[in-house]
């Protein structure tokens, strides 16, 4: 299978300090890839290379190469037509201090599209694909802030979901939810990776073992093992991965 | 026995510190009694009407205590009004900008040099504002536009522009800063440029602030007399374009105040307009409070 992404040598440097070594890994399309590691490993920055969300902040060099169906996101792309092919969910729920609608539109405004027809069906295909259609459908006019935490970050996702990418970086997406809404956006993801390529970062192992296809293992900014998840959380090859999963450090 | 002494002391400054914030508040309502009870001398002892007062220009109080002028402060209102709307013309935009640019735009330079830079601003005394207005702005106006001379709207409301552009600045760039890095995030995350998110997200989520910031300029305005007084022209008649001279209700009342014989109708006819003044800046914090309490309803999603 071609990948979607392939990154090879990325190196990142903070300033002097060195978060990501010769980092070298493919992602393929349609499967969830989760990033584990302790925190500070350098798995959020290497998620925030893959749209260059990194570009915002000051004093980051890398260098290396990473690719999105071939083009390099560096030199061949400009970050904005990245990004929107690129979307991200954040840790916390983030939606703007609009209506539900206007959360929704807001990608596909940046993008040009002015027709009401064409926005509102786009909107309902991404609530839709959110699996928060049912409970918005009725309020779509309310503040995006009057929702709950579950639903603001299936907003999110159906905001991300409406800019038209093919893949869907999530960085902690379940870390501030509770149980139940933790679960939906497990199950969404499972829907969602026929469409679309997810990479996940999350500090929850039984989250990476029930939904990822591949996981990257990340300690002190290297790569310690990439693989197929049943395969890593059944019989780690390197010992320091046996050592995160069951729980011994981290 | 130490416990009961700890008691007495939470007592005593509880007490103290309840009698302090209830004596602001009993200041507060004192001075508008007391603004009321002079200033409605005019419609009661002297028996003009409200109307006469706010819509007539004839302005002829009698210095003394029997009465019979007229006391029509239409000029001096409108003279009020226009300076301060132009004041607010002009600043907002230049308030706006300079925010924008030290807190999106650069906020290293922002926060080192351009935000005390501003904040110095606020220090300086109203009437160097008013000489600097006097001695450069007025002859500049006059040459530029070939007047008699420079006293002017124009002149008054550029000096009031000044003077009200870092409280606009500062309260504005305040709320730029307070709205969550999560939204730009968001936007950015979506493929939104640097100017898409500032106009789009940041400036609509600090409106609030921003409005808050516009109104405590123009309450400024209202409220100053040295710097306005300096370079208007004091010349009782409306104007006819922002290059006539005119007057305002401040200047009317610095300059005329001492003359008057206490408790004339000419004296009650500047405490009236006191008392405008007074209820002009509690209707600019009303509004601050309502936009302040939506602000609030919209967090929570109220709305």
């Amino acid at each position: 299978m071609e990948s979607k992404f392939e990154v090879s040598k990325l190196n990142l440097h903070y300033g002097q300090f060195h978060a990501l070594k010769d980092v070298s890994l493919s992602i393929l399309p349609h499967e969830v890839t989760a990033l584990i590691g302790p925190s500070g490993c350098g798995k959020s920055t290497f998620l925030k290379t893959l749209n260059r969300m990194n570009d915002l902040e000051e004093g980051v060099t890398i260098d290396g190469k990473v690719t999105l169906d071939g083009r390099d996101i560096f030199r061949d792309m400009d970050a904005i037509s990245l990004r929107q092919r690129v979307g991200m969910v954040f840790q916390q729920p983030n939606p703007f201090p609009k209506s539900i609608y206007e959360n929704v539109a807001y990608g596909p405004k940046l993008q040009g599209i002015r027709s009401k027809v064409k926005l509102d069906e786009i909107v309902e295909n991404a609530l839709k694909g959110a699996a928060i259609w049912d409970e918005v459908k009725d309020r779509l006019k309310k503040n995006a802030m009057g929702l709950s935490g579950g639903q603001q970050q299936r907003l999110c996702i159906a905001r991300a979901l409406a800019a038209g990418p093919d893949v869907l970086l999530m960085d902690e997406p379940t870390s501030a939810l509770d149980p139940i809404s933790t679960s939906k956006i497990e199950d969404l993801c499972a829907q969602l990776k026929k469409d679309y390529t997810i990479v996940m970062v999350t500090h929850n192992m039984q989250q990476a073992a029930r939904i990822s296809d591949k996981t990257a293992f990340f300690l002190l900014g290297e790569v310690v093992e990439y693989g197929d998840t049943d395969q890593m959380f059944s019989m780690p090859k390197d010992k320091r991965t046996e050592d995160y999963i069951t729980g011994r450090f981290g | 026995m130490e416990k009961k002494s700890l008691f007495w002391k939470e007592h005593f400054w509880r007490g103290l510190i309840t009698c302090c914030g209830l004596f602001v508040i009993v200041l507060t309502l004192a001075i508008g009694a007391f603004l009321v009870y002079k200033g409605s001398g005019t419609f009661t002892k002297y028996g003009h009407s409200i109307f006469e007062f706010l819509f007539s220009s004839k302005w002829s109080p009698a210095d003394n205590s029997t009465g019979g002028g007229s006391v029509g402060a239409a000029v001096y209102i409108v003279g009020s009004l226009s300076t301060c709307g132009l004041a607010l013309l002009i600043a907002t935009p230049f308030s706006l900008a300079a925010a924008i640019f030290m807190t999106e735009i650069s906020p290293k330079l922002g926060n080192k040099f351009f935000r005390p830079a501003v904040e110095l601003f606020v220090g300086i005394p109203s009437v160097i504002y008013g000489w600097v207005g006097l001695t450069t702005l007025v002859p500049a106006i006059k040459k530029v536009f070939h007047l008699n001379m420079g006293y002017s709207v124009l002149a008054a409301g550029i000096v009031l522009a000044v003077m009200i552009f870092p409280s606009i600045t500062t309260v504005a760039a305040d709320a730029i800063k307070s709205v969550p890095i999560d939204y730009r995030k968001a936007a950015y995350g979506l493929g939104a440029t640097r100017w898409q998110v500032i106009y789009q997200i940041v400036l609509p989520a600090a409106k609030p602030g921003i409005f808050t910031g516009i109104i405590m300029g123009l309450a400024r305005a209202f409220g100053e007399a040295l710097a306005v007084a300096m370079v208007i022209g004091k010349m009782r008649s409306f104007p006819k374009s922002i290059l006539s001279p005119t007057t305002n209700l401040t200047s009317a009342i610095a300059s005329d105040m001492g003359g008057a014989m206490e408790g004339g109708e000419y004296n009650t006819a500047l405490w009236t307009m006191a008392l405008l003044l007074f209820l002009i800046s509690l209707l600019f914090i009303f509004i601050i409070h309502r936009i302040v309490a939506q602000k609030g309803e919209e967090k929570d999603g109220n709305k």
